[in-house]
C-alpha cells in the first residue's frame, strides 16, 4: 500500500465517525448537565459496550443496521424464526436465496460483511433457551418483538437480575436497561424501561390492545362479518369436528388446516348471506396477522436505536419514557411518562430474606410469615420452583389444595426440596402481589441444635 | 437521569459465568399472578374448586351447585386453563357438564362477556366465578349460544323450566341427550 492510499484509508476512518464524534466530543445545549465530552465515550461504544437485539424481523433488521452504523460493534442478535418469502419486502437484510435460513444468522452475516469491524453474533433459538448468565453479560437489551408473551418473559428475566443492597435499595450496577419497540400497521411505540426504576412491561400491561375478539353468541348466532364466520370455525367447529383427530390443534401455518377452515367458513358465509371470506382473510384471523409497514418499523427502530445510543453515552437525556407514533392520518407523536405500579408483579417484587434453621419444618416458615413483625401475614399461600417445575407447598385458603398439602407442614423444608438460598413465592392478602422470599439458613443455630 | 454507564465502564462478565451452583428457575408473571388470584379466591358457598395436580395452579376445575333458580340441585363442572399470557388474556373456560342453558352450548362453550371481549387484566378468577354463578341464576336469552333454549326461555318459561329439569335428571330434550347431573 502506498502512503497515499494509507492516507486515504485513515481519512476515511476519521470521516466515517465524524458525525458521532461531534455528539460525543463536544458539549451542546441539549446535553445532559452531567455529560463530560470525551473521545473515550466512542471507545466505550466501539470496544466495550455489549448490546442484545431480541428479534431479527422487521424491527430487528432496522435495529441491527442502525446500531452497527452508530459504532456499536459487539451486538448479539437472537431470533428463533426462519426467513419466509413474505418477509422480503421489509426485512431488507434478507434475499430470496435466504428463504428457509435463520433470520438471526443471515442478518448478522449481512451486517458483518457490510460494516467492517462489526462483530455481531447470532443466536438461532428462543429467548427462553438462554439463561441468566447469558442475559447478564449485556449492557443494554433492545427488543423488536411481536409477541407479548416473549416481552413479558424478557421483562421478568431482566427484573430477576436486579440486586438489592442490605438497606433494600437498588444496586444500580445490576440494572440492564430495556429499550422496547413495537409496531402495528401505521402505529408504533418506543419505550425505555429501567428495571426496578421505571415502569416495566407488567406495570403497563393494560396498554397492550387486547386481541380482537367477538362475542361468542354473535359468532354463533348472528354473524355479520366474514371474520365472524372464520372465528366460528376456529373456536367452535374445529373442536367439534377435529378434522385431524382430537390431538391436533389448529395450526394457522399449516396450509391444509387453513384450507379446511376456509371451506367451512365459506359454507357458513353462504348460509348467512356474507361475502368476502377469502384465503387471506382466513389466514389473517387464524394467525392474528398484524400488517407490517416498512416505514413504521424504520421510524420506531430509529427511535429505539437513539435511546440505546443515549444510554450508552449519556450524551443526552433519555425519553421519559413511552413514545407513541401514529401515522395513519398525517403524522402524530407524543411522549408520556408511563408510571410504575406499586403492586406490579414483576418490578415491585424485591426479594426478601427469611432466616431459619436448616432443620425447620414448613410449619416454621408458615408461623414466621404470620408472626414475624416483618411480614404479619394472614393466610399465606406458599409455592416454589424446584428443578424448573412449580410446586405448591401449602395454601390454606383454597380448600381442595389445603387438604392435599396439609401434610407438607410437618415435613422438614429440606425434605420438600428447599435449600439454603432457595426462593419461595408467597401470596397473601396483606401484600399487593406474590412476593419472593429467599431462605437463609442460620448455620450457627444449626450446629447448636444438632448437638 | 441516572448515568448508568458511569457505573459500568468496566467490561461485563464473559458469557456463561452464571453464579456458582446455577440458579433457581423463576416463576413466570402468569404463575405469580394466578397464585395471588387463587390465594384470594373468595368462593360463594355454592362453589368449590378441584385441582387434579395441586402443583399445577394453571389447570383446575370449578364446581357450581346452584341453590336457587332454574338450576337448583344441579352440579356443574367447569374446566379452567390459564395460559402463559394471563392476565393479558383470560383463562379458557369450558363447561364439562352437559346443560340445557341459553348461554352454554352442547360442546361446553360459554358465552360470558368477561371470558372474551370484555376481559381486562384487572379482572381475576374470582370475577369469572361470580360471572358463571350469575349465568345460572339469570340465564340471558339476549346472548344465546343455545338458540333453542334461549327462544324457549323467552316464549314459554314453564316449558323451559321443565326441560332444564329433565336435562338435569338425565334424558332427552329435543334430539340432545343430557347426562344426569343432580347432586
Ligand atoms: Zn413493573
Amino acid at each position: 500500500m502506498t502512503s497515499g492510499e494509507t492516507q486515504t484509508v485513515n481519512d476515511y476512518q476519521q470521516r466515517k465517525w465524524q458525525h458521532i464524534r461531534k455528539l460525543l466530543e463536544r458539549s451542546g445545549p441539549f446535553c445532559h448537565p452531567d455529560f463530560e465530552p470525551s473521545p473515550e465515550i466512542l471507545d466505550f461504544v466501539m470496544s466495550c459496550c455489549k448490546v442484545l437485539i431480541v428479534g431479527a424481523g422487521g424491527l430487528g433488521c432496522e435495529l441491527l443496521k442502525d446500531l452497527a452504523l452508530m459504532g456499536f460493534k459487539t451486538i448479539h442478535v437472537i431470533d428463533m424464526d426462519t426467513i419466509e418469502l413474505s418477509n422480503l419486502n421489509r426485512q431488507f437484510l434478507f434475499r430470496k436465496t435466504d428463504i428457509g435460513l435463520s433470520k438471526a444468522k443471515c442478518a448478522v452475516e449481512f451486517v458483518n460483511k457490510r460494516i467492517p469491524g462489526c462483530k455481531a453474533v447470532a443466536h438461532h433459538c428462543t429467548i427462553q433457551d438462554m439463561d441468566e448468565g447469558f442475559y447478564r453479560q449485556f449492557h443494554i437489551v433492545v427488543c423488536g418483538l411481536d409477541s407479548i408473551v416473549a416481552r413479558r418473559w424478557l421483562n421478568g428475566m431482566l427484573m430477576s437480575l436486579l440486586q438489592y443492597n442490605d438497606d433494600r435499595s437498588l444496586d444500580q450496577s445490576s440494572v440492564i436497561p430495556l429499550v422496547d419497540g413495537g409496531t402495528e400497521g401505521f402505529k408504533g411505540n418506543a419505550r425505555l424501561i429501567l428495571p426496578g426504576m421505571s415502569a416495566c412491561i407488567e406495570c403497563t400491561l393494560d396498554l397492550y390492545p387486547p386481541q380482537k375478539t367477538f362475542p361468542l353468541c354473535t359468532i354463533a348466532n348472528t354473524p355479520r362479518l366474514p371474520e365472524h364466520c372464520v372465528e366460528y370455525v376456529k373456536v367452535i367447529q374445529w373442536a367439534k369436528e377435529n378434522p385431524w383427530g382430537a390431538s391436533t390443534p389448529l395450526d394457522g401455518d399449516d396450509p391444509q388446516h387453513v384450507a379446511w377452515v376456509l371451506e367451512k367458513a365459506q359454507e357458513r358465509a353462504i348460509k348467512h348471506g356474507i361475502t368476502n371470506v377469502t384465503y387471506r382473510l382466513t389466514q389473517g384471523v387464524l394467525k392474528n396477522i398484524i400488517p407490517a409497514v416498512a416505514s413504521t418499523n424504520a421510524a420506531i427502530a430509529a427511535a429505539c436505536a437513539t435511546e440505546v445510543f443515549k444510554l450508552a453515552t449519556s450524551c443526552c437525556t433519555n425519553i421519559n419514557n413511552y413514545m407513541v407514533l401514529n401515522m395513519s392520518e398525517g403524522v402524530y407523536s407524543y411522549t408520556f411518562n408511563a408510571e410504575r405500579r406499586p403492586d406490579c408483579v414483576a418490578c415491585s417484587n424485591t426479594t426478601r430474606v427469611l432466616e431459619l434453621e436448616s432443620d425447620a419444618t414448613l410449619q416454621t416458615i408458615y408461623d414466621k410469615l404470620c408472626e414475624d413483625q416483618a411480614f404479619l401475614m394472614k393466610s399465606p399461600g406458599i409455592t416454589t420452583v424446584i428443578n424448573g417445575r412449580n410446586k405448591t407447598l401449602y395454601m390454606s385458603s383454597v380448600k381442595s389444595i389445603e387438604e392435599r398439602t396439609r401434610d407438607n407442614l410437618k415435613k422438614k423444608i429440606t425434605e420438600l426440596g428447599l435449600y439454603n438460598g432457595a426462593e419461595i413465592l408467597v401470596a397473601d392478602i396483606t401484600t399487593p402481589n406474590t412476593i419472593t422470599i429467599k431462605l437463609k439458613f442460620d448455620e450457627n443455630i444449626d450446629v447448636d441444635m444438632t448437638r | 437521569m441516572i448515568k448508568l454507564f458511569s457505573l459500568k465502564q468496566q467490561k461485563k462478565d464473559e458469557e456463561g459465568t452464571a453464579r456458582a451452583g446455577g440458579s433457581q428457575k423463576k416463576a413466570s408473571a402468569a404463575q405469580l399472578r394466578i397464585t395471588k388470584d387463587l390465594n384470594e379466591l373468595n368462593l360463594p358457598k355454592t362453589c368449590s374448586t378441584e385441582f387434579p395436580d395441586p402443583d399445577d395452579l394453571l389447570n383446575f376445575k370449578l364446581i357450581i351447585c346452584p341453590d336457587e333458580g332454574f338450576y337448583r340441585g344441579g352440579r356443574f363442572v367447569f374446566s379452567f386453563k390459564v395460559g402463559p399470557n394471563y392476565p393479558h388474556e383470560p383463562p379458557k373456560v369450558k363447561c364439562e357438564t352437559a346443560v340445557y342453558h341459553p348461554n352454554i352450548d352442547l360442546d361446553g362453550n360459554v358465552c360470558l362477556n368477561i371470558l372474551r371481549e370484555d376481559w381486562k387484566p384487572v379482572l381475576t378468577v374470582n370475577s369469572i366465578v361470580y360471572g358463571l354463578q350469575y349465568l345460572f341464576l339469570e340465564p340471558n336469552p339476549e346472548d344465546p349460544l343455545n338458540k333453542e333454549a334461549a327462544d324457549e326461555l323467552q316464549s314459554n318459561r314453564r316449558l323451559f323450566e321443565q326441560h332444564v329439569q329433565r336435562a338435569m335428571r338425565g334424558g332427552y330434550v329435543g334430539s340432545s341427550y343430557f347426562e344426569r347431573c343432580l347432586k
